[in-house]
């Protein structure tokens, strides 16, 4: 009963339902050949790995009350700047200047989270439109940086987050794996995640208990920038490419998606790692099984929107209450008939 | 007044929640032409018998007859077909729309489906000018006072339907002169034969009002009595059931500790600070383990000069100096490293934070002024928290309920709580005894004074003068958003020298 009761309880559900089906589906779910893990759920979850790493940005934007619209313009950013510099190397299989390269592209990242969180915390422009504005002028702002063209490298490391393995894992999921450890860390081993939810719930009464609720929300835009950033390196690296255009497009709805299935309330306030972690893995298993299952292409959208209704109907306590309560009643109804 | 036949009649109203008998074979009775007012502690049952009533709630055994006939509500929009309207302690009107629209709001005057706007302000100019209410209609509600929002919502369930309106603490968050205009209203419907059902915390307000009353204790019906035949003293002893030994105390403690304090340190000392358009540069001293008063109307700057002390807002003029050194308070944590705690009048809306648990709200304010790098270990917190809601006696004594589900009085005290475990030396507490009942408020009281014997400093904002005078060992009275007078709360200062000053403004 009260694991029934536990929101994550219907995602988890539908999640292994969902892998189930592909186990049945696919060729090889999950095996070893090379020496790697190799399969559909391997690739689920290197796959997932760019949204479940946006999704844990917002899930923090979300808890403080707002909203971040521009991770995919910066998973843009973020590609387009290693692939320009990457590209420029007399040897592209140098993994020192990689890595370095790499930490410029996430430096860069985190430099347009802080110019999010100063709109939003110090102007005080409200998260959506502030957001917004960088989410617009972030593509140009990528497309200005790759002069308008897709930049191709031929560099085997920086191709490794994406496509490489260490001890036989995929690295981009080990990435991910690492950030949302690092992510738990954060908030749940330190105050910040009680001082999260405060500043969501109410940003008045939080400076009045003397929180300094600018500075935080100024430091979730920061992280979730640093995030998208590193899922755009992992997406750029999977196409070895830097395409402005497409990269991390429309990945912002996707990532709400995660958090609202995870269970953390649009408003603010209580927000969960684990539940955003499912609902992101989720959504990348829905759009293998839809290719697996053979649904057509034009209808996956809508297969994808079908699913999405009906996990959130079965967090309405409302819907639930409607369709299940009536049922309930009737038992012990039927107990004291017989009774009687 | 009244004649015999009343417009509604409960009989042994029962109603049990998992748990919980709320109400217990409660009757009450309405007459029509009458102001009634309901009393009882928080938790007595006056909500859940106003819910019964308006059909939020259905009931497990009794009967409710309106005007000679048995009802059963399913519904509020029914009864309020029926006949009875309720305006609750919270505006529940939209502010962002005019007058006239708050008042029709689902039932538009319409003509071939489309709303006829004339007609809809011609109607509610003439609804308020009945009630004296000369205001713009076409203006959108929160440019007027609460007061006026209040009444607009008054005017709103009086023409919906009339025969009987409850008034759920009307007046909590008005002051002496707007309470005033409100019950000229009152009175007006009174006598056009409205039978209103009053409940408020305030006891001057429900003598002053009130025909009759009815006093609930623990979901059971205590008494119907008419208000001018029961002293305050026995009403308050029958809510609470016990006698007022509390209050007394509390008399003698003041008085004691007055003669100590004389020769503590100042903690705090202001000069000219000010801060326009909040309040005027005024001069403050306030001495370790002394109770400092703040006296004054609403919106006279009480409010207003208690944030400054806090850095909630910055002053811009003057000079703060905290144990003689000159300090600039730029934000809430400033004041708290300096030991300085401040409780918000708003509780709700700047004080708890509903979603979070009790001991989250509790160990709050210390967390902040750690950082978020250093938190508290578990253990201490839960230490604390459990020390707290034993010594505040903070109802249901579980830590990890939503503050949200406790009760205003209980929310209070976490709040003290929050405050109590930074160890402030000088604590704000801005109308820490509004809307709550008469125990919790005599319990809030009681903490003030031993604060006070144990060296802390606090600053005690109240729209309430009893409360003032009781606690205070001198109290500052402000007006029009200036500091008017210092008294020293000795034997020949009363309520009435106080709002002599509040109303004259000059030194007598």
């Amino acid at each position: 009963m009260t694991i029934l009761k536990n929101r994550l309880f219907w995602p988890a559900l539908i999640l292994v339902a969902l892998l189930v089906v592909n186990m049945f589906t696919a060729n090889q779910f999950i095996t070893v050949r090379d020496g790697h893990l190799f399969g559909v759920l391997p690739d689920i979850l290197r796959g997932s790995a760019p949204l479940l790493l946006v999704a844990l940005g917002m899930t923090l934007v979300i808890a403080t009350g707002g909203i971040d619209l521009s991770v995919g313009a910066v998973m843009a950013i973020s590609g387009a700047v290693a692939c320009l510099l990457i590209s420029k190397l007399d040897n592209q299989g140098s993994l020192g200047s990689v890595l370095l390269i790499i930490a410029v592209a996430i430096v860069a990242s985190l430099a347009l989270g802080l110019w999010n969180g100063t709109l939003v915390a110090a102007v005080g422009i409200q998260p959506i439109i502030a957001t917004l504005i960088l989410m617009v002028a972030g593509r140009g702002v990528a497309q200005l940086v790759t002069d308008g063209q897709i930049i191709n490298v031929q560099s085997s490391p920086y191709a490794a987050m994406a496509t490489g393995h260490f001890l036989a894992v995929p690295i981009a999921f080990l990435i991910a794996t690492a950030a949302v450890v690092l992510t738990v860390l954060l908030t749940r081993r330190t105050a910040l995640g009680l001082l999260l939810e405060s500043v969501g719930g109410s940003p008045t009464a939080s400076r009045l208990a003397g929180i300094r609720a600018k500075r935080i929300t100024v430091m979730v835009y920061v992280v979730s920038g640093g995030f998208a950033g590193l899922a755009g390196l992992i997406y750029s690296a999977n196409i070895k490419s830097a395409d402005s255009i497409s990269a991390g497009n429309l990945i912002e709805l996707d990532a709400i998606l995660a958090v609202v299935i995870g269970g953390t309330a649009l408003i603010g306030g209580r927000f969960s790692i684990a539940g955003t972690v499912i609902g992101a893995i989720l959504i990348q298993t829905l759009q293998v099984t839809v290719v697996a299952v053979g649904v057509p292409s034009k209808a996956t959208l809508l297969f994808k929107a079908v699913i999405v209704v009906a996990l959130c109907l079965s967090q309405s306590a409302t819907f639930r209450q409607k369709v299940f309560g009536r049922f309930k009643p009737s038992r012990p109804a039927v107990v004291a008939e017989v009774a009687a | 007044m009244g004649e015999p036949s009343p417009v509604l009649e409960m009989t042994g109203i029962r109603k049990v929640f998992p748990g919980v008998v709320a109400l217990d074979g409660v009757d009450f009775r309405l007459f029509p032409g009458e102001v009634h007012a309901l009393m009882g502690e928080n938790g007595a049952g006056k909500s859940t018998l106003i819910k019964v009533l308006t059909g939020v709630y259905a009931i497990d055994g009794g009967e409710i007859r309106l005007g000679g006939s048995p009802v059963q509500f399913t519904g509020p929009l029914q009864s309020q077909k029926a006949g009875v309207s309720t305006v609750y302690q919270e505006v529940n009107l939209c502010t962002n729309l005019t007058v006239a629209e708050n008042i029709f709001i689902g039932r538009e005057p319409r003509k071939f489906g489309r709303i006829q706007w004339g007609l809809m302000r011609k109607r509610a100019a003439e609804l308020l000018t009945r009630l004296d209410l000369n205001i713009d209609v076409s203006a959108t509600l929160d440019s007027y006072s609460l007061a006026i929002q209040q009444m607009v919502a008054i005017a709103r369930a009086v023409d919906v339907s009339a025969r009987v309106l409850i008034l759920d603490e009307p007046t909590s968050s008005l002051d002496a002169s707007e309470v005033e205009q409100l019950f000229k209203i009152v009175r007006r419907l009174r006598d056009e034969g409205v039978a209103i059902l009053f409940v408020s915390h305030f006891l001057d307000q429900v003598y002053e009002i009130s025909d009759r009353l009815t006093v609930l204790r623990n979901g059971k019906l205590i008494g119907e009595y008419k208000t001018a035949e029961l002293p305050q003293v026995q009403l308050v002893e029958k809510m609470i059931g016990k006698e007022l030994a509390v209050l007394d105390d509390l008399e003698e403690k003041a008085q004691r500790t007055r003669t100590r304090t004389a020769e503590a340190a100042p903690i705090l000392q202001a000069t000219g600070l000010g801060r326009v358009g909040a309040i005027a540069p005024f001069d403050l001293t306030i001495n370790a383990g002394e109770v400092v008063g703040l006296a004054g109307l609403l919106g006279s700057g009480r409010t207003e000069l208690a944030r400054l002390l806090f850095g909630a807002d910055r002053a811009d003029s003057g000079e703060l100096k905290i144990d003689g050194k000159a300090v600039t308070l730029r934000s809430p944590q400033a004041a708290m490293k300096h030991g300085i705690a401040f409780s918000s009048e708003n509780r709700r809306t700047e004080g708890i934070l509903g979603e979070l648990t009790v001991r989250e709200n509790i160990i709050l304010a210390l967390q902040a002024s750690r950082g978020w790098t250093r938190p508290i270990p578990r253990r201490k917190q839960d230490e604390l928290v459990d020390k707290y809601i034993k010594a505040l006696q903070i109802r249901p004594a579980d830590p990890e309920r939503q503050v949200r589900n406790l009760s205003g009085g209980n929310q209070q005290k976490v709040l003290l709580a929050r405050w109590l475990i930074t160890e402030p030396r000088l604590l704000i507490i801005d109308e820490p005894t509004r809307g709550i009942d008469v125990g919790a408020k005599a319990e809030i009281q009681k903490l003030v004074a031993e604060l006070s014997d144990g060296g802390v400093a606090v600053l005690f904002v109240s729209a309430e003068l009893e409360e003032v005078l009781r606690l205070s060992h001198k109290i500052e009275v402000l007006r029009d958003r200036r500091l008017v007078e210092e008294l020293e709360n000795t034997e020949g200062v009363d309520a009435d020298r106080i709002m002599q000053t509040i109303a004259s403004g000059a030194n007598p």
